[in-house]
């Protein structure tokens, strides 16, 4: 049994649907991409699966139906989620913003010792601790956004666009800590994507959406290697 | 770290300086400015309330009247139709402003920022209609007048706080005892995973909810605590006015005032509030009884102020320059500027040179 299973998931904004019917599914410890273009549905997708808009369809998580359950429930059953835009809480401090991730737990001892291990992973974050969140720059706001989600030690977390935004050298760096944080915690990733390269990367399968349907599916290296991925997705 | 340290210092020995003297006050002043000071620190509660809700939460009220009039209705009525004492009264009044305002509280989940402003309006404009319909006190009026000797303090209460025949000096002292403790509560509710939550919730709500909070639950409560804090400062009222008015004027008025003081306070510092009920009642009596001496022979001056329209035009001319000069209010003033003398601010920004990973 998958971690996530999603199948003929129907969603959109008032009269206007924007998913036709999506399929897919992420196993406990992979990491899944799904690639699409500017308005394809992706953030779409995960805002569907975190409960932020109504949506019709099967969303089984860790074999529970959580179709219409509200974000603050489906995150305290272990979903993470990385926001398009980052969701900086941009008035609080660095330090604060990783302890609300924390906001479900109450270990508090194990809570300050993840945030110690954060500053570790991202220094910069470390340095920044008492720092309105809301002063940083782009990457490092994303690496806030992704160390926050981490922090309620979910067992799958969704990331949408984190390139977006950045410069090329920083994403590569982002990119490589999440490969690392999959290995290391057995985390499982459920990435949005339309740099396709970097994604690829890190990923073991994934899925092509086009305007609210799945089109393409495969591993990585299948997806890596087909025509019409490349020429749209990689740029080649 | 160490300058921070010096202002914790810095602060803690203000607030016993400023306890000390609101602990003396009454034995240095007579008894109208005791009662001002009374009336300055009531007023304060419900800012501090106000900002917990505003302030903290980002939930824009102007409606605080109706839950303050509810406060001071319920401990009038209590006092004065039932014979009651009026200590126990705030065990009623409080925890009834409460649920009215969980009641508000939620509606007020499905509108934001002015039109959440404007339901709030609604409230202040239909709870004075409300007491006249279903309280029939004096003759139809929403006034419940009452003598001093209703709202005498217990006999177990020492005659230094009670002071015979000064009976300000007890109203005083029990508003500020309910100033000190919900200012206390106020600190500690911010400081709490509630009160990350409160702030979370104002900023970016969707984020909030990924990260696990209820922002139903974080939004409605804000309302809930913020109309307990109106309604006990409006139980106060009655005990320092010996009154409970409910008139349209007065419930709109003092919702302006509530919101005026948590602005040029400092919305979002929890002494903020405080200093502003303080600006709030001091300027306007500064401005309608002292200025006029001011200005001496000058008789154009004079002519002037004697209008009744005077005051609160000079008022409003100083909430303006009060937000062009102090745009994050006296205490986000004052502490800019300390934090300007202190030197190595812990919010400095300093370029860093680490990679961005490891
Ligand atoms: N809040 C919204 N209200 C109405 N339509 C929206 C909203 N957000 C996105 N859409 C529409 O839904 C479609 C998919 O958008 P989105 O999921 O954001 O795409 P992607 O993340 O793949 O770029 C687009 O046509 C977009 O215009
Ligand atoms: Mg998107």
């Amino acid at each position: 049994m998958s971690l996530l299973e999603v199948r003929d998931l129907i969603a959109g904004y008032g009269p206007v649907r924007v998913l036709h019917g999506v399929t897919f599914n992420v196993d406990e410890g992979e990491v899944v991409v799904i690639l699409g273009a500017n308005g394809a549905g992706k953030t779409t997708t995960l805002r569907a699966l975190s409960g932020m808009i109504p949506a019709k369809g099967v969303v089984a998580f860790a074999g529970h139906s959580i179709v219409g359950w509200q974000t603050d429930r489906i995150a305290t059953a272990g979903v993470g989620h990385v926001p398009q835009g980052r969701g900086t809480l941009s008035d609080l401090t660095v330090h604060d913003n990783l302890l609300l991730g924390a906001y479900s737990r109450r270990d508090r001892a194990q809570i300050n010792a993840d945030i110690e291990r954060w500053y570790a992973i991202f220094p910069r974050l470390g340095e920044r601790r008492m720092q309105a969140a809301g002063s940083m720059s782009g990457g490092e706001q994303q690496m806030l956004a992704i160390a926050r989600a981490l922090m309620s030690r979910p067992r799958l977390v969704l990331l949408d666009e984190p390139s977006l935004g950045l410069a090329p050298i920083v994403t590569q760096e982002l990119f490589r800590t999440l490969g690392d944080l999959n290995r290391e915690d057995g985390v499982s990733m459920l990435v949005v994507e339309q740099n396709a390269g970097l994604a690829l990367g890190i990923a073991k399968r994934g899925y092509v959406l086009e305007v609210g349907r799945i089109v393409v599916s495969g591993s990585a290296d299948e997806l890596a290697h087909n025509d019409d991925v490349r020429r749209a997705y990689l740029g080649i | 770290m160490r300058s921070r340290r010096q202002l914790q210092v810095l602060a803690l020995a203000t607030a016993v300086v400023v306890l000390a003297f609101l602990i003396v006050l009454p034995h240095q002043y007579g008894s109208t400015n005791t009662t001002r000071w009374a009336q300055a620190l009531y007023i304060g509660v419900a800012a501090m309330g106000l900002n917990l809700l505003t302030g903290y939460n980002g939930q824009v009220s102007i409606g605080h009247g109706a839950f303050f009039g509810l406060g001071a209705y319920t401990s009038a009525l209590l006092v004065n139709q039932h014979g009651w004492q009026f200590l126990p009264t705030l065990l009623v009044a409080g925890p009834l402003c409460f649920l009215v305002g969980v009641a508000v509280g939620f509606p007020a989940l499905r509108v934001k920022g002015l039109y959440l402003a404007l339901v709030t309006l609604g409230l202040a404009v239909l709870f004075p209609d409300l007491t006249k319909h279903y309280v029939h006190v004096t003759g139809g009026t929403n006034l419940v007048a009452m003598t001093g000797s209703e709202l005498a303090p217990p006999a177990w209460v020492p005659t230094s706080v009670s002071a015979i025949g000064r009976d300000d000096q007890w109203a005083y002292y029990v508003t500020l005892a309910i100033a000190i403790g919900l200012f206390l509560a106020a600190m500690f509710i911010i400081r709490s995973r509630f009160g990350r939550a409160l702030i979370a919730v104002r900023d970016h709500e969707a984020a909030a909810a990924t990260v696990g909070i209820n922002t139903s639950f974080v939004k409605v409560s804000a309302f809930a605590i913020s109309a307990l804090y109106a309604g006990l400062a409006g139980s106060c009222s009655v005990l320092v006015d010996h009154l409970a008015n409910a008139d349209k004027v007065q419930t709109f008025q003092i919702s302006i005032e509530f919101l005026v003081a948590v602005v040029i306070g400092g919305t979002a510092t929890v002494v903020g509030p405080l200093v502003g009920g303080w600006l709030v009642v001091f300027l306007q009596h500064w401005i309608s009884d002292s200025l006029p001496k001011h200005v001496g022979s000058i008789s154009v001056l004079k002519r002037t102020l004697a209008n009744p329209a005077a005051s609160p035009a000079i008022f409003g001319i100083i909430l303006i320059l009060f937000v062009f000069v102090l745009p994050d209010g006296l205490v986000g003033g004052v502490r800019r500027l300390v934090s300007r003398i202190g030197r190595g601010d812990v919010n400095d920004i300093q370029p860093s040179t680490t990679p961005l990973t490891t």
